[in-house]
């Protein structure tokens, strides 16, 4: 391991993701000797990244397996809507415009795409989806990597980043739980991601309820590099309290669920706490809109846990989920399986029962199918729960990713409050808090890990050789 | 039998849990049939796994793209998984179940099996009398071949199809239509399933990497095969409809169509046992490898001593080639139920009753 780790090194990469591979590659393509220090071990390699499906993408026409177009202002107000405003106009801006340069770079480099998958058509325009999901994506940019002659080591915990002055000099890294050693480089490029699988993190910034929420993604993004930057006085982005959540079955594994448990059956179901009681409208709107903002309810709920009801009439109408459902003849056996007080549980239902008032059903659009007297209502999709079997699943809060990230200006350039640093770039959801003040767009973590991944690698190569081209003049 | 019943629970219970886990990602959805098939079910009945089983091809494109192989706790290994299905599956459906368990998993059975054939090959030629006709004729004649190798090999026939016809009853097929046959001998033909998705190839020998090379053997040995087929087939009609008997000169459709099928065959068989050799054997039905590696050296061996013999033709190595050759032949016909070679009947009815299934329930999108 030792002697992988001795350079002479041009750019070094801190992160093994989407962000770090499309920098690394970027930078070995300009003829940068370039080494990838992952902290995960082989398996776990690719971060987040290996739990994603697809990235989003403008562009003008029918592009790869994206069908019409999708322009700039429209992508761009689609951001403004679900981050409320809170983004950088400029930086959106850019990284819009540069994501339909990026599908041809990505195909290019190894990335397949595959039209969007079942279940998913109203992503069929905006989205490209990659064939076999980000875990392909990421193994074809580290045999890409790999051609081009990047080194890459696993296991390779970044601890310190060390700076003199604004500029780096060498990173600390610990290598399979080993020593620490010092490796140095021309230039480096940071690529992380967030700190939302350091529990205590979260605790300390959301509050001991923290605690109880379950982490979609990897357990080695634990912010490791992202403190000792700000704690060396690189400006920060993003609000430090917010992450990004959403309600996913409470018996996934404590980190590294992925996609696979996710649940959407709220719009057809009954969702209560722990006590029974109902809070908030289920059927507001169509679950995609909606998806984002369930984590957060039920992260307000006493225990973090929510229990989402729905009777057979509404089985096939959602995706299925990994773990089966508690399955029971009535709501009161329901209540008793899930752990929750069977009269309160019935006349909750009940009461809700007697609100549905008849209508017709549309399972795809708001269909105006809304409860009567009920606080809080339903607005959509209210049929009594009366069919059964009942099923019953239970809600936790899930994060995705963090905010709070390093401020970046266009060109990857970490900044401190005295301007930037001379060879430090950074990328990917380390910078995502630039762009992202809150909410999330589908597919566009990865738009930003491409756009700025590829831009960190151009700016660090070209820092690192140019300084090599002056030496030899020298 | 009640070990071969715990098996199939164990087999499809395991495959259960991992599908249900796909069907709610469906992130391999473009790589093959299979991901589109599941879609339509949301719980597995056991007929299901069958079907699901046999529409894998074990290009492991599924196991190296996947977020939760080993060590997540989700430990996903579809390939394996299905592999092990399938070949209980046959093992199950093609009776006697004991004889399919020991050829299937014993590749010394098969030598043995093979020098068997060959023993009673060398001992018939030994002992029947000397034929009237030319070439090997004068050594075996075209008589007591046919009367060798007809049971032979409609025997065994007679047995896959009584498989397959149980395999059509527990995936529930229904009736299918001369279309699904077309589009699935069509897609059989190209090794759709194969290719992939998108024509890279499968991630077979070498890991994450895409490959072509597994298909091009394959190809290469079914092709081979098929066309060795027919060569025996012209043969026998040139010899009943025009009573023209073998020798045939090297310009006749019997070898116009052999030769090259012969080459082929030992090409691509070669080639796929390399193969075997790189691949990672936890990602099939690790039980099975032994087997699976003297069936594909049983072909080569066919299609060799096939090819030796034609050259040979008109030396005193002819009567030991002949019993060489039909020997082996012998041995892949009668144990065509009990090898891998059973594979390619299973296949196919899979990819005609996934057509079935197909055009009856369109795929479900599960809604979003
Ligand atoms: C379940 C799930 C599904 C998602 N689906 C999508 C989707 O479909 N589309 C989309 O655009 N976004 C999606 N996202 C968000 C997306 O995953 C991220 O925006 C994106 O992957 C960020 O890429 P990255 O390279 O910045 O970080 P990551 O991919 O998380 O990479 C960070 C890397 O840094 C390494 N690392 C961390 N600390 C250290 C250290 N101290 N030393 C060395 N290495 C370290 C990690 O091991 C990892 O390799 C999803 C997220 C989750 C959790
Ligand atoms: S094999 Fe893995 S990635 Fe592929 S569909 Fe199944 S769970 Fe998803
Ligand atoms: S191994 Fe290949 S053929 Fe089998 S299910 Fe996976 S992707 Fe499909």
């Amino acid at each position: 391991m030792a002697n992988d780790l001795q350079g002479p090194w041009d750019v070094i990469v801190v992160g093994g993701g989407n962000a770090a591979l499309c920098a690394a590659i970027t930078a070995a393509e300009a003829g940068a000797r370039v080494l990838i220090l992952e902290g995960a071990p082989k398996p776990y390699r690719g971060g987040n990244s290996r739990h994603t499906r697809n990235f989003r993408c403008m562009h003008r026409g029918p592009l790869s397996v994206l069908t019409g177009s999708y322009a700039e202002d429209e992508y761009f107000d689609d951001l403004l809507l679900v981050t409320k405003g809170k983004t950088d106009e400029a930086l959106a801006r850019f990284v819009i415009r540069s994501s339909e340069e990026c599908l041809p770079w990505m195909e290019a480099h190894g990335v397949r795409f595959q039209p969007s998958l079942s279940g998913t058509l109203s992503l069929s325009r905006t989205n490209a989806f990659f064939l076999g999901g980000g875990k392909a994506l990421v193994n074809a940019y580290y045999n890409m990597a790999q051609d081009l002659g990047v080194t890459v080591v696993y296991e390779a915990q970044v601890t310190h980043v060390v700076l003199e002055g604004d500029r780096f000099t060498h990173v600390e890294v610990s290598v399979a739980s080993g020593p620490t050693e010092c490796v140095s480089g021309k230039s480096v490029v940071l690529a992380s991601g967030g700190f939302q699988s350091d529990v205590d993190w979260l605790a300390r910034a959301w509050g001991p309820a923290a605690r109880n929420f379950l982490i979609r993604g990897t357990p080695y993004n634990r912010g490791v590099v992202l403190r000792d930057m700000l704690d060396q006085g690189c400006e920060s982005v993003g609000d430090p309290t917010q992450c990004h959540a959403v309600a996913i079955d409470g018996r996934a594994p404590k980190y590294d669920g992925g996609i696979v448990t996710r649940l959407d059956c709220v719009p057809f179901a009954v969702v209560v706490n722990k006590h029974c009681e109902r809070f908030y409208d289920e059927g507001e709107d169509v679950w995609p809109k909606r998806y984002a903002i369930w984590g957060r309810l039920v992260a307000a709920q006493p225990g973090q846990v929510g229990y989402a009801l729905i009777d057979a009439k509404s089985y096939n109408l959602f995706m299925p989920s990994v773990f089966p459902p508690v399955k029971a003849d009535t709501i009161g056996e329901l209540g008793q399986k899930l752990g929750l007080d069977p009269a309160k549980l019935s006349a909750t239902v009940g009461a809700f029962n007697d609100a549905c008032r008849p209508g017709k059903f549309h399972p795809t659009e708001r269909d105006g199918l809304a409860t009567e007297g009920l606080t809080p209502p339903k607005t959509n999709w209210a049929r009594p729960l009366e069919t059964p079997p009942f099923y019953g699943y239970q809600l936790r809060p899930g994060v995705t990713f963090t905010y709070l990230g390093l401020r970046v200006t266009q060109d990857a350039a970490v900044q401190t409050r005295s301007g930037p640093l001379r060879n430090v770039w950074a990328a990917g959801e380390m910078i995502a808090g630039s762009i992202l003040g809150q909410g999330y767009l589908a597919g566009f973590g990865m738009t930003i890990g491409t756009v700025f991944g590829r831009v960190a690698g151009r700016q660090a190569a070209a820092h690192a050789l140019t300084k090599k081209e002056t030496l030899r003049v020298a | 039998m009640s070990l071969d019943l715990s098996a199939h629970l164990t087999a499809t219970a395991e495959a259960r849990r991992q599908i249900e886990i796909c069907n709610a990602c469906r992130y391999c959805e473009g790589f093959c049939a299979v991901f589109p098939a599941m879609t339509r079910e949301k719980a597995f009945a056991d007929g299901d796994l069958t079907h699901l089983a046999n529409l894998c091809h074990n290009c492991r494109g599924c196991y190296y793209s996947c977020q939760y192989t080993e060590p997540h706790e989700f430990a996903l290994n579809i390939p394996a998984a299905l592999a092990e299905v399938r070949q209980e599956s046959w093992e199950r459906l093609v009776g006697p179940a004991a004889f399919s368990r020991a050829f299937h998993e014993n590749g010394v059975a098969m030598a043995g099996a093979m020098v068997l054939g060959i023993a009673a090959l060398f001992g018939l030629i030994a002992t029947l009398p000397e034929g009237e006709g030319a070439g090997f004729y004068a050594f075996m004649s075209h008589n007591a071949m046919v009367a060798l190798f007809l049971p032979a090999f409609l025997l065994p026939l007679a047995a896959v199809g009584v498989g397959v016809g149980r395999y059509w009853r527990e995936v529930g097929a229904g009736r299918a239509t001369l279309g699904d046959l077309t589009a699935a001998l069509l897609a059989a033909g190209r090794m759709k399933n194969l290719s992939g998705g998108q024509g890279q190839g499968c991630n077979f020998e070498r890991e994450d990497r895409y490959s072509d090379a597994r298909r091009h053997c394959h190809q290469a040995v079914m092709w081979g095969f098929l066309l060795c087929f027919a060569a025996t087939s012209t043969a026998t009609l040139m010899h009943y409809l025009l009573a023209w008997p073998a020798p045939y000169p090297p310009l006749s459709p019997p070898k116009l169509l052999g030769v090259p099928g012969g080459v082929l065959m030992v090409a691509g068989a070669l080639g796929l046992v390399w193969l075997k050799t790189r691949a990672d054997r936890a990602l099939g039905a690790a039980r099975v490898w032994g087997g699976e590696m003297a069936f594909i050296l049983l072909l080569a061996f066919v299609a060799a001593s096939g090819l030796a013999l034609y050259a040979v033709s008109g030396t005193a190595a002819v009567p030991v080639l002949l019993a060489l050759h039909l020997g082996s032949v012998l041995t892949l016909f009668l144990l065509l139920p009990y090898t891998k070679m059973v594979h390619g009947f299973f296949r196919l009815a899979a990819l005609v009753a996934e057509e079935a299934m197909k055009r009856r329930t369109p795929v479900s999108s599960g809604g979003e």
